[in-house]
């Protein structure tokens, strides 16, 4: 069976956010458009320094929210005031202040599953594979090592340029990044 | 006061305990909390803690089984105490659950570095209460396989829940709150179970953790998405929390029984819910800390400020009760005047002097630095206090439901077997639970430990 293989990208590694923070400054200025960062924490200002400002997840938060809420309301509305009118103590039937609890409610729970929904669908998460994970070097990822990836899909992208790069960037260390499908 | 006493600004008054041990690198955080779940082997203790409770667990599904055989009546209720134990129970486990949310939501939003040793398994002890509060309701139904007819589903029958009735409120409160509180676990997670994926060293260690952490890979992109995320969740889950007690607190305050008819009752049971909730988290810290030689992480700073919250959520508590009684006499009225009396001289008033002495009168020794800094002193007054807003409830449903209008409708209370039996069974599910927890995920957020890590560098740079 034929194997194929191609280039994901490139990867520097870095030992402090400060090297990496200020590499990927220096990545942004040199043109590159296709670069990610990798961290054990989020960085301020790492997101931005690669490139990325704006995110959709407060407007879908406010979408599931607001759409919770005129759930909650409707429902509420539709099940006592015209599917099932229930005279209760004369009171009137669209009985707004009693179905606020259930309209709030409904708010929260819409907004915080569009939240966190929203934040995995965008990160497009769950991902079983991703060529990054086959550098061995990249576990520590998750523990005190810091990471520039500069994407093959990038214009600019030239596997000794952008190697060299990165150690000019100081990198401590620099890897192929193989996609293998 | 001593001459030598520094100015305010100067940096020696503020020389508190740190939420972070020093020397600690970003390596040495996550090797000590990922080896817990990881490497450390099963210890005696934990094997006979996990065999202990997962027995008294045993006797839950004994009781709960043989109540859906018998009924409900196989409680302690009766006309005119329909509530009893159930309802003292469900309303103490929800209030458990609220200093969970208060320590990851509200202290995220008010940036309080010393929440994020203690928010992952305060979390945790969160979604656990829910479940054993849950439970009560649900079994008190007596017919707990009909309790879907609470939610609003088109059924054939046609009839449709009744929204202007705040039991009905309490369904969607608890099941949102639960909810939420599982999501915000969840999210909290991600990024640790990616650092147990990639720390794990048998196959199904990262087969488990690969599917649960979903593919994180610690993207800046991804980061900034969950940054976002988390921060909308900790400001939906603020106002969520205080308006799950106070639906709650709606339970009773609707009702026209004396003594649950006020309206000081939601902001007072939220603190209150606040108050145990803390004292939970004490009872949990204290022994994990301990067992599994976190102190560098749950450092006094943690145990003095939660002490802290507890005096002040104590004293609101205690007005509390101080106004019940104020607007009681003010009123005038006499049903809720007799009510006031009932509590001091009725039947069941040793329940109410205990209540005193165990949540007012106890917490009092906060006040004193020493106390605070005892951690076994701290250990005891946790559970005094826990056992203290067990005795709130079983006052506020129980002495108001025994003499309430007409003499001739009066009635006594008292708990069988399967009323003890039932509620040890859901501290025996509790307990078990988070032994479970502290040995499957990370009991300490690996992530942000590492972020407080980075904080400190910085602030000793400068």
């Amino acid at each position: 069976m034929e194997h194929h293989s191609h280039l994901h990208g490139v990867m520097g590694e870095f030992e402090t956010p400060e090297q990496l923070l200020a590499a990927a400054r220096k990545a942004r200025e040199a043109g590159y458009k296709h670069v990610d960062a990798y961290t054990p924490f989020p960085i301020e200002g790492l997101a931005h320094a690669i490139g990325f400002r704006w995110t959709a997840v407060p407007l879908i938060t406010l979408i599931g929210g607001i759409g919770g809420g005129l759930t909650g309301f409707g429902l509420q509305y539709w099940c006592s005031a015209i599917t099932y009118p229930l005279n209760i103590a004369g009171r009137p039937l669209n009985s707004w202040p009693a179905f606020i609890p259930v309209t709030f409610e409904l708010t929260v729970l819409g907004a915080s599953i569009f939240a966190v929904v929203g934040m995995l669908a965008l990160n497009k998460l769950p991902q079983p594979y991703h060529p990054i994970f086959n550098v061995e070097r990249f576990a520590s990822a998750s523990t005190d090592r810091f990471f520039l990836v500069i994407e093959a899909r990038d214009p600019k992208f030239d596997l000794a340029e952008s190697s060299r790069f990165l150690q000019e960037a100081s990198a401590r260390h620099v890897s192929e990044v193989k996609d293998e499908e | 006061m001593s001459v030598t006493q520094p100015p305010l600004n100067s940096p020696d008054i503020r020389r508190l305990d740190p939420v972070l041990e020093p020397g600690h690198t970003y390596a040495s955080v996550t090797d000590k909390i990922a080896a817990v779940v990881l490497t450390r082997p099963l210890g005696i203790g934990w094997l006979a803690g996990f065999t202990l409770t997962f027995t008294i667990v045993m006797v839950l599904f004994i009781s709960i089984a043989w109540l859906v055989i018998k009924g409900v009546g196989i409680w302690g209720i009766n006309i005119p105490i329909g509530w009893g134990f159930a309802i003292v129970n469900f309303v103490w486990w929800i209030g458990i659950g609220h200093a969970g949310t208060l320590i990851s939501a509200i202290l995220f939003l008010l940036n309080q570095k010393w929440r994020t040793s203690i928010n992952r398994f305060a979390e945790a002890m969160t979604l656990f209460a829910v479940a054993c509060a849950g439970l009560f309701p649900l079994i008190h139904t007596g017919r707990p396989w009909m309790a879907y007819y609470m939610f609003p589903y088109p059924s054939t029958m046609g009839i449709w829940p009744q929204f202007r009735s705040p039991l009905i409120w309490d369904v969607f409160a608890v099941s949102t709150y639960g909810t939420v509180s599982l999501l915000f676990w969840f999210v909290g997670l991600l990024p640790d179970l990616a650092t147990l994926r990639d720390r794990a060293k048998s196959r199904y260690q990262q087969v488990i953790y690969g599917i649960l952490s979903m593919g994180w890979r610690n993207s800046a992109r991804h980061w900034h998405r969950y940054q976002s995320a988390y921060l909308l969740l900790a400001g939906l889950a603020t106002p969520l929390v205080l308006s799950v007690h106070t639906v709650v607190s709606f339970d009773f305050a609707v009702a026209i029984v004396p003594g649950w008819h006020t309206t000081i009752f939601p902001p007072y049971f939220v603190a209150g819910a606040i108050y145990s909730g803390f004292a939970m988290v004490l009872t949990l810290a204290i022994p994990l800390r301990k067992a599994y030689g976190l102190e560098d992480f749950i450092t006094m700073r943690h145990l003095d400020n939660m002490a802290k919250v507890m005096l002040a959520t104590g004293l609101i508590v205690a007005y509390g009760y101080f106004i019940e009684f104020f607007m009681a006499f003010y009123s005038g009225n006499k049903f809720d005047v007799f009510l006031a009396e009932q509590r001091l001289h009725g039947p069941y008033s040793h329940f109410y002097y205990a209540l005193i002495l165990c949540n007012i009168l106890t917490p009092q020794l906060l006040w004193f630095e020493k106390v605070r800094r005892n951690v076994l002193a701290l250990f005891l007054m946790s559970l005094v206090i826990n056992t203290g807003m067990w005795l709130e409830r079983f006052v506020i449903v129980v002495i108001s439901l025994t003499r309430d209008f007409m003499p001739s409708a009066w009635g006594r209370y008292s708990p069988t077997f399967w009323d003890y039996s039932t509620f040890i069974g859901t501290l025996g599910l509790f307990v078990m639970l988070i032994f479970l927890f502290v040995r499957g995920l990370p009991a300490i957020a690996i992530a942000e430990m590492r972020e407080l890590v980075h904080e400190s560098h910085e602030k000793g740079q400068k």
